[in-house]
């Protein structure tokens, strides 16, 4: 494939005239490593191997034996989605420089438009948004936060003309987002049709209401009510019914945010039964616990509210990481989703108004190398697919992102396994005033970043421009996710069984049509009334037993079933 | 509510029996010992019993003796689109009789529209005049709204009921929401009843149903088609998802298939109060039959969740029953004649469900599960008889010979076969889903209030013998353990002092927009939340910097000074 193009609808006048040459690095994609150097030139890698000739005057970074990896993609941040009409203190500008200082080159954003709203207008909003404020390429998820008729052109044409392969379903947020079964059937049947992967919210919103009431209800109104009225049994539920429904459609089912053991062992076993299934764990769920939620800093504990909540199983972090390892989950993303502690103090007298979302974007890469790489759990070659290449694959953005090869863009991170970091609100990107990750000690991180050929990280200093972030349009159909499915497809086709017409004897029904739509003002009316018992006709004595004048003619492969109703008949031979 | 029904004559009962030189099963021992029977009452057990003269010895050398059978799944009265069952109880509790059951607990199916307490009435009506054997009711509730607690409260405390099945199928007619279902869940516990619960997916199935149709396959494989074995797991995984949110024990009726059975029993493995039955027909034969080229014999087994088309399922099922992973078989006998089955001929969406097996149950599994070597006779007493009369709260009543129970009293031949038949059965149903199945065990004698029904091959049977057995709620098998884990299950808030920190200021708009009243029902299109708000802390104004009150000491609180947009050191989050 050559990288020419891939060039965007957008020539901003990125500075990609910088040639660069990375040199005495292990280049790791996810299936090899190998000692290479790295020529780049207009933000494309033009050559890799060893003893490249290239032009003079040529920007040398010198990787002394540092991993060259192709850069993070996050697919999960929302940096740009309102609550209540206030957007998140991290903006496109804010989070994509947090990215960036933590190796990610690319982010897939969600655009939240509010039920009612159009689903094309949203995301044009967004995509003005992020033109003007990102700092790093990106792409969009448009969630669906409500299914009617209407929707579908909607959907037709973000796919087939705007570059939106991936749309989210919620199954939770009752009254607002969610969708009963029938409608997630329908939509998921639709994005199938269009080559869509559907992204699901799962939890069920409807035990959730329950629960949250009745908590409210016992006087809890603290951030502790937000793991209490979620507990993890209604995401494994939620994530199970999800891929349910995918496998019925067989349609391939993407499940956003896997927060507890429970819901990812859903997403593993289902995999074992072959199930096109992709399960995205989040950088709080793979390095802290809920157990915060039971701060007595009520500032503390908001911070953590996202949902699913983060799981009290102080075990659940390790688990995911042993998922993620062995290919059972396979992409990790950050759910990012920044609101300072004066908007979480919205909800400071009732966790259900506490608006959702944690920070992660910046210790995302940084989190999975110190928790699975250098714990032996995972190698390099596993985690560079974790962080980058399964995501681009799933996504459709492979090889042009998630992988470093000639013609892929060239957004390179020179990664250090032993550089160790401590997490403190203090020295982060973000314009949180907080870090639920504080504290804590991390090893691995990048030494530069290099995105769209420019070194936008070195040595612990950001240069970002804000607006070079290009949109990059992804197309239908991913092969990692549609492949299976075009197969299935043929094989899965339905075919009756091709007998003669029953011709036997029929009961005859007063014309009810099957749903009766009952009326709703008899539902609390004790009536006795019962409709009178149908006359059965078949009671008469008029038979078709006996001989009769065609019995000589052979049937076509039916049985003629000769069977007078309420007496016994020797004729039915079932033997067959 | 004047109860009208006369009560019965009890000059049969006079009955006295002697049963001798059999071998005497309960679910938990078995001993040899003679039987004593009198006023339809077990009055004495053991040897050389001292007994008055000019009493009926029956027989039972060779033989083992073992507590009636208990069908806690039959369908002898709920019509289908107006069609009444082939079956009804007179016809049904006499082929109970003669497979061995004793007892049974109906379906009360209340027509939408109906009150639970009409529907309950007259299904007593019409089972006072035509049973032949004890029999109890569950009661469906086909359409939850709020005022129904109170009759739920009624038919428990004064009817002798309690248990009640929910349906998560039959969408737009019997269907119920997860929030329906978790209001019933705790609604049930609050009453000390069981739920059942009919597990499929309603939604999907609907889907699916449409999807075949258009396809143009309208016979009775559509119908195992449309109801994979999927979407009956799916359902009992929510089923026990929903009960342990409520702290409801569940019983999940008809588990058809195998990864619904697993189910089961990995929710038993995590502490779930949870209860599973298999039924006659997926312990004896399959799904496969749905492609018979024989419209007539495909339709006869149509049932929701269908039979499974996976051959392995009923040595499976029958394993998971031995090892006590489901506890009850049923027989969820409902059956309809061709001609009615036919309403369906060219649609199978419209063929009425139900399969034959009241008869055939117990020996079914006999012949499955303890001829092969899977379970003992103690086990089956168990499965057929004993677990049903303790969850239904029966117990010691029936399931158990002891003195002072009901002498519903099985002798059982263990060695020899019966073949099953359409033209020997006794319903009146023309075809038999285990036509010429061959079952090793079978009874010689059955004993139902005391008297011989079955002898010699002969059935001797008055209509309108049976008794309404009622029932308590709280049945300590099911709810000694569920009263424990509501006292545990108390959860606290944290005591903290007051957030006081600054506030972003909203407006008002809450966040729990008054909710669509079901999903998985109709929902409302067209909810605009308001325009966004604006951000009134993007102002200069700022509660940062020293207050006059800072020299107070807070109480457990940090204040939090945090301006918006800004970044703050005094975020210890340590």
């Amino acid at each position: 494939m050559s990288g020419t193009g891939y060039q965007g609808k957008k020539n901003i006048p990125h500075l990609t005239s910088e040639r660069l040459l990375i040199k005495g690095g292990r280049v790791v994609n996810d299936d090899q490593s190998q000692y290479a150097d790295v020529y780049v030139e207009d933000g494309i890698i033009k050559q890799v191997g060893e003893n490249l000739i290239v032009p003079g005057g040529v920007k040398v970074i010198e990787a002394n034996g540092c991993l060259v990896i192709p850069g993070g993609i996050d697919v999960n941040t929302c940096l740009h989605k309102p609550y209540l009409g206030t957007p998140p203190v991290d903006d496109f500008y804010q989070g994509t420089k947090a990215a960036l200082a933590g190796g990610t080159t690319m982010i897939i954003d969600h655009v939240t438009p509010q039920p009612g709203e159009s689903l094309l207008e949203a995301f044009e909003k967004w995509q003005e948004v992020a033109d003007k404020k990102s700092c790093c390429d990106y792409s969009l998820h448009v969630d669906i936060p409500h299914w009617h008729e209407g929707v579908k052109e909607e959907l037709e044409q973000l796919v087939q003309e705007k570059g939106i392969n991936s749309f989210q379903v919620y199954m939770a947020y009752k009254g607002l987002f969610q969708m009963p079964d029938s409608q997630l059937y329908e939509a998921f049947s639709f994005l199938k049709e269009l080559g869509a992967v559907v992204l699901v919210h799962a939890e069920n919103g409807d035990l959730i209401a329950q629960e949250q009431s009745k908590i409210l209800g016992m006087g809890i109104t603290g951030p502790e009510g937000h793991p209490l009225s979620r507990p993890e049994e209604l995401e494994a539920e939620a994530v199970f019914r999800a891929i349910t429904l995918g496998n019925r459609v067989n349609c391939p089912v993407y499940i956003t945010k896997v927060m507890s053991k429970s819901a990812a062992d859903t997403v593993a076993t289902a995999r074992k039964k072959g199930s096109v299934v992709f399960g995205e764990p989040i950088t709080a769920s793979l390095a802290t616990d809920g157990s915060h939620y039971w701060s007595k800093n009520w500032a503390k504990a908001a911070a953590y509210v996202t949902s699913p909540p983060l799981s009290p199983d102080p075990t659940t972090p390790d688990h995911l990481h042993s998922l993620l390892s062995c290919g059972d989950l396979q992409v990790v993303g950050s759910g990012h989703c920044a609101y300072s502690t004066s908007q979480k103090a919205i909800g400071k007298d009732n966790f259900t108004l506490i608006p959702e979302g944690t920070n992660g974007v910046e210790e995302r890469m940084g989190f999975v190398w110190d928790k699975a790489v250098a714990m032996g759990k995972m190698d390099e070659n596993q985690f560079v697919a974790v962080t980058s290449t399964n995501a681009a694959k799933i996504f459709n953005l492979y090889p042009r992102k998630g992988r470093i090869a000639v013609g892929s863009d060239a957004d390179i991170v020179i990664w250090d396994p032993d550089k160790i970091k401590t997490i403190t609100a203090k020295a982060q990107q973000s314009a949180l005033e907080y870090n639920i990750f504080e504290g804590m000690e991390c090893h691995g991180g990048p030494v530069y970043v290099v995105s769209q050929g420019r070194i936008v990280f070195e040595e612990g200093k950001l240069q970002v421009q804000q607006g070079t972030g290009r949109f990059i349009s992804r197309k239908p159909f991913p092969d990692v996710a549609y492949l299976r499915i075009k197969y299935r497809n043929k094989m899965m086709s339905k075919q009756g069984v091709s007998r003669g017409m029953y011709d036997g004897p029929v009961y005859d029904v007063p014309a009810t049509p099957k749903y009766i739509t009952p009326a709703p003002s008899a539902k609390t009316s004790p009536t006795t009334h019962q409709p009178p018992p149908i006359r059965n006709l078949h009671q008469s004595n008029f038979s078709l037993s006996g001989a009769q004048i065609d019995d000589n003619i052979p049937r076509r492969s039916g049985h003629r079933i000769v069977a007078p109703p309420g007496g016994r008949s020797n004729i039915t031979s079932l033997g067959c | 509510m004047v109860q009208k029904r006369p009560v019965k004559n009890v000059s049969h009962y006079s009955d006295k029996l002697i049963i001798k030189g059999g071998k005497i099963v309960n679910d938990d021992q078995s001993f040899y010992a003679d039987i004593y029977i009198e006023d339809g009452t077990i009055k004495q057990i053991g040897e050389n019993l001292i007994v008055p003269t000019g009493v009926k010895t029956v027989d039972a050398y060779g033989h083992i003796v073992i507590p009636g059978g208990i069908d806690v799944n039959t369908c002898l009265q709920a019509p289908h689109l107006g069609m009444t069952p082939a079956d009804d109880f007179y016809h049904g509790t006499r082929a109970a009789l003669t497979g061995g059951t004793t007892m049974i607990i109906d379906h009360v199916v209340p027509e939408l529209g109906t009150s639970l307490l009409a529907a309950y009435d007259q299904w007593r009506d019409t089972a006072h005049k035509r049973s032949c054997c004890d029999y109890s009711l569950h009661i469906d509730i086909t359409r939850w709204h709020d005022g129904l607690f109170e009759e739920l409260e009624y038919l428990v405390k004064d009817k002798g009921v309690n248990s009640f099945l929910i349906f998560m199928a039959y969408k737009d007619k019997y269907q119920s929401s997860d929030t329906q279902i978790y209001e019933m869940f705790s609604a049930m516990r609050e009453l000390g009843a069981i739920a059942q619960v009919h597990a499929e997916n309603g939604d999907i199935i609907e889907e699916e149903q449409k999807k075949l149709l258009d396809l143009g396959i309208t016979g009775p494989e559509g119908h195992v088609l449309s109801h994979p074995e999927e979407v009956e797991t799916e359902a009992v995984y929510r089923a026990v998802t929903i009960a342990k949110q409520a702290n409801c024990p569940l019983y999940v009726t008809k588990v058809m298939s195998k990864p619904a059975a697993d189910v089961i029993a990995k929710a038993r493995k995590k502490g779930m109060v949870i209860y599973g039955e298999p039924i006659a027909a997926g312990l004896g034969t399959d799904g496969s039959h749905y492609w018979s080229k024989n419209w007539a014999k495909a339709a006869a087994f149509v049932m929701s969740p269908p039979l499974s088309s996976d051959t392995s399922t009923p040595d499976y099922l029958s394993s998971l029953l031995s090892c006590g992973d489901l506890q009850v078989t049923a027989s969820a006998h409902c059956t309809f004649t061709t001609a009615q089955k036919a309403v369906g001929k060219d649609n199978f969406t419209l063929i009425p469900e139900g399969t034959n097996g009241i008869e055939e149950r117990m020996s079914i599994v006999w012949d499955k599960a303890v001829a092969t070597g899977k379970m003992d006779e103690n086990d089956f007493v168990a499965v057929t008889s004993t677990n049903a009369a303790k969850i239904f709260n029966l117990y010691p009543r029936k399931g158990r010979i002891a003195v002072g129970s009901d002498a519903d009293i099985v002798i059982w031949n263990t060695k020899e076969t019966k073949t099953f038949s359409a033209k020997t059965h006794n319903l009146t149903v023309e075809v038999n889903i285990f036509e010429g199945m061959e079952c090793r065990g079978f009874p010689v004698v059955v004993i139902s209030q005391g008297r011989i029904v079955l002898e010699d091959g002969k059935l001797n049977v008055t209509e309108g013998s049976g008794r309404f057995i009622p029932r308590k709620a709280y049945p300590d098998f099911v709810y000694k353990r569920i009263k424990a884990r509501g006292r545990m299950a108390d959860v606290r808030g944290v005591p903290r002092g007051n957030y006081d920190g600054p506030v972003h200021d909203v407006i008002s708009m809450t966040k729990s927009v008054p909710a669509t009243p079901t999903t998985r029902g109709p929902s409302c299109p067209g909810k605009t939340p308001g325009g966004p708000a604006r951000n009134l802390h993007q102002s200069g104004f700022t509660l940062s910097g020293t207050q006059m009150d800072d020299h107070i000491a807070r109480r457990t609180t940090q204040r939090i000074v945090a301006p918006p947009g800004g970044r703050s050191n005094i975020t210890s989050l340590s």
